[in-house]
């Protein structure tokens, strides 16, 4: 099978008046039909950047500066027209639920009617095939049909994000990027939207998702491989297995190990945590940029950036410890 | 030390046609000195308006809260009132809300000095706030000085605590701390927590969704459901045989990191 959608070296910068911003710096990442990647980072690190990068959704301030984004029968968006990319990949090859997404739905509008309104635009349907096709949809969701008719203060924060996954896919994308999309709900709820998310993926609606969030334990329960971003660059790459068992990168452990979970064996490790607070992206620091919170620093983590290193099947880490492994 | 007694809070809303939303009803709990409980629960289950009562920013409808055997609603001077303020101190979900963006950070630890009695002089206050901050594991001198924006949640957060550092409260009521805060610092803050109560004995409530949270740093936990508590045991005794459905399901749908769900 084809790669999705390849990003290779992929740099995205906010100008501002200090200077550039590193959001997203020298990001590589494969993503394979069946695949849940998910994103896991702190806040600040770029993750929420990368969702947007990752469809070419690239506007000022944010400006592309380098790299590859090579979609599957489509080419390399970083080199392709915005108008083009608007008109041939959002929503029909790349769909994103972006951060708080329940807001999106439109107050005045009947949840029916917005629908009529987003394939008017994109396929010039006529209201009563797109009220067929969001019926059919909802069903195969196990969404109730009545929504439809109801305003979005009608429905509760978990049905709202649900329908808004659900529209975001009406034209079976073949990739979903999702942006925290239950940081705002309550864990069952939370539970419902997840399940949701891979039962689009069993239904074959979408062929890959992205899943972007800081809650690692969310990743642990869906994602087929999960990728740990700090400070604008991917620190650990790999199966979501293999990285929850072994993590290599001092990062990834620290970031495993302060999952706040109710479970006898976090109790009895006990937490991790790291000094200091994530750089300054207007001036991140030289060699690793982890290095100043790094427990395991050593002085050429101070002079120059780790190479990536391959470990066995698709793992891939950015430390100089990798032969060593983390201590923790 | 504190009792809550039989608490209530009815609201009362809309004008020409009443609504009342039964917000909590009739709980009842202690705490000791040095003890750390949690009090669980999701949006609407009334916590967050407990927690209120317990600092005495709301009335209750019904019931009460005794602290050290006096009833919190029945000060009558203000220097008693001052006294609980400084006894029984809040720290809030947002660490942003809490700061006035207009003056700098810092400003929020000069202003401990009021609710207390005894006269202390600026250069002893000076001292003081730079103590409690290196205490809290921050450099002085990246915080003084600055605005609250300049600030991160995880700094803003141990400024708030810093607070308490300061003023040696008897019990810390704590309303979602965490939840601004990013993951690689969470468990460096909860050491703070532990540390004053390990040091000055403060007892301390945590006011919180994430049951993570309560089975990690109590040892008292009270489940609340629709303004009620309905289940109160030992961290252990919740997660092994949780007693009322709620629980068991809240149990069920937490995301863990050394288990996964069979059921997704």
């Amino acid at each position: 099978m084809n790669t999705l959608l390849v990003a290779k070296d992929v740099k995205a910068y906010y100008s501002s008046p200090k200077g550039f911003v590193r959001a997203v710096d020298g990001v590589t990442l494969d993503i394979n039909p069946g695949d849940v990647v998910g994103v896991a980072g702190e806040s600040g690190c770029g993750k929420s950047t990368l969702s947007n990068v990752l469809m070419m959704n690239v506007q000022p301030p944010l400006k592309f500066v380098g790299g590859k984004l090579i979609l599957e029968g489509v080419g390399d968006l970083a080199v392709m027209e915005r108008q083009k990319v608007k008109a041939q990949v959002w929503g029909k090859v790349i769909a994103l639920v972006p951060q708080s997404a329940l807001n999106a739905l439109i107050p005045t509008r009947k949840v029916g009617a917005f629908i009529k309104d987003v394939l008017g635009y994109h396929l010039k349907l006529d209201a009563r095939k797109a009220s067929a096709l969001a019926q059919r949809r909802f069903q195969e969701l196990g969404l109730p049909v009545e929504t439809l008719a109801k305003y979005p203060h009608q429905l509760s924060g978990g049905m709202r994000q649900r329908v808004v996954i659900a529209i975001a896919t009406l034209l079976n994308p073949k990739l979903l990027i999702a942006d925290e999309p239950t940081s705002a709900l309550d864990v069952s709820t939370q539970k419902q939207v997840l399940k949701m998310f891979l039962h689009l993926k069993t239904e074959h609606i979408v062929r890959a998702i992205v899943f972007i969030t800081h809650d690692i334990a969310i990743l642990r329960q869906i994602a087929t491989r999960i990728a740990i971003m700090y400070a604008g660059k991917v620190m650990e790459v790999g199966p979501m297995e293999a990285v929850i068992q072994r993590p290599v990168h001092p990062y990834t452990c620290s970031l495993i190990r302060s999952v706040l979970t109710p479970e006898p064996e976090v109790k009895e490790r006990g937490l991790s945590h790291l000094a200091g607070d994530p750089p300054d992206l207007l001036q991140p620091p030289a060699g690793c940029r982890f290095h100043p919170r790094c427990p395991q620093s050593m002085a050429i983590c101070t002079q120059e950036a780790p190479p990536v290193v391959g470990l066995g099947k698709d793992h891939f880490v950015s430390c100089y410890l990798v032969l060593e492994g983390c201590q923790c | 030390m504190l009792r809550v007694v039989n608490l209530t809070k009815v609201y009362t809303t809309g004008f020409l046609r009443r609504r009342t939303v039964l917000a909590v009803d009739g709980i009842n709990f202690a705490v000791q000195e040095g003890e750390i409980i949690s009090l669980v629960g999701e949006s609407g289950s009334g916590k967050t308006t407990t927690a209120q009562m317990i600092l005495r920013f709301l009335p209750p409808t019904s019931g009460k809260v005794e602290f050290e055997g006096k009833d919190i609603w029945a000060f009558k001077t203000k220097k008693e009132l001052k006294s609980y303020w400084r006894q029984v101190h809040g720290i809030f979900q947002d660490p942003y809300a809490a700061f006035n963006p207009m003056y700098k950070a810092d400003r929020i630890l000069y202003q401990v000095f009021n609710l207390m009695d005894s006269h202390i002089s600026i250069s002893d206050r000076r001292r003081l706030v730079r103590e409690a901050l290196e205490a809290m594991k921050l450099r002085p001198e990246e915080v003084m000085g600055r605005y609250p924006h300049q600030l991160s949640g995880g700094q803003r957060q141990r400024m708030m605590i810093a607070r308490c550092y300061i003023l040696k409260p008897k019990l810390i009521v704590a309303d979602e701390p965490l939840s601004m805060v990013d993951a690689s610092v969470r468990a460096g803050i909860l050491k703070l927590f532990l540390e004053l109560r390990d040091r000055y004995k403060t007892a301390v409530i945590f006011i919180t969704h994430d049951l993570g949270l309560a089975y990690y740093m109590s040892q008292r936990i009270l489940v609340m459901h629709r303004g009620k508590v309905v289940e109160e045991a030992t961290p252990e005794e919740i997660l092994s045989a949780p007693q009322h459905p709620y629980t068991r399901r809240l149990i069920e749908d937490i995301p863990l990191i050394v288990r996964k769900w069979v059921d997704i």
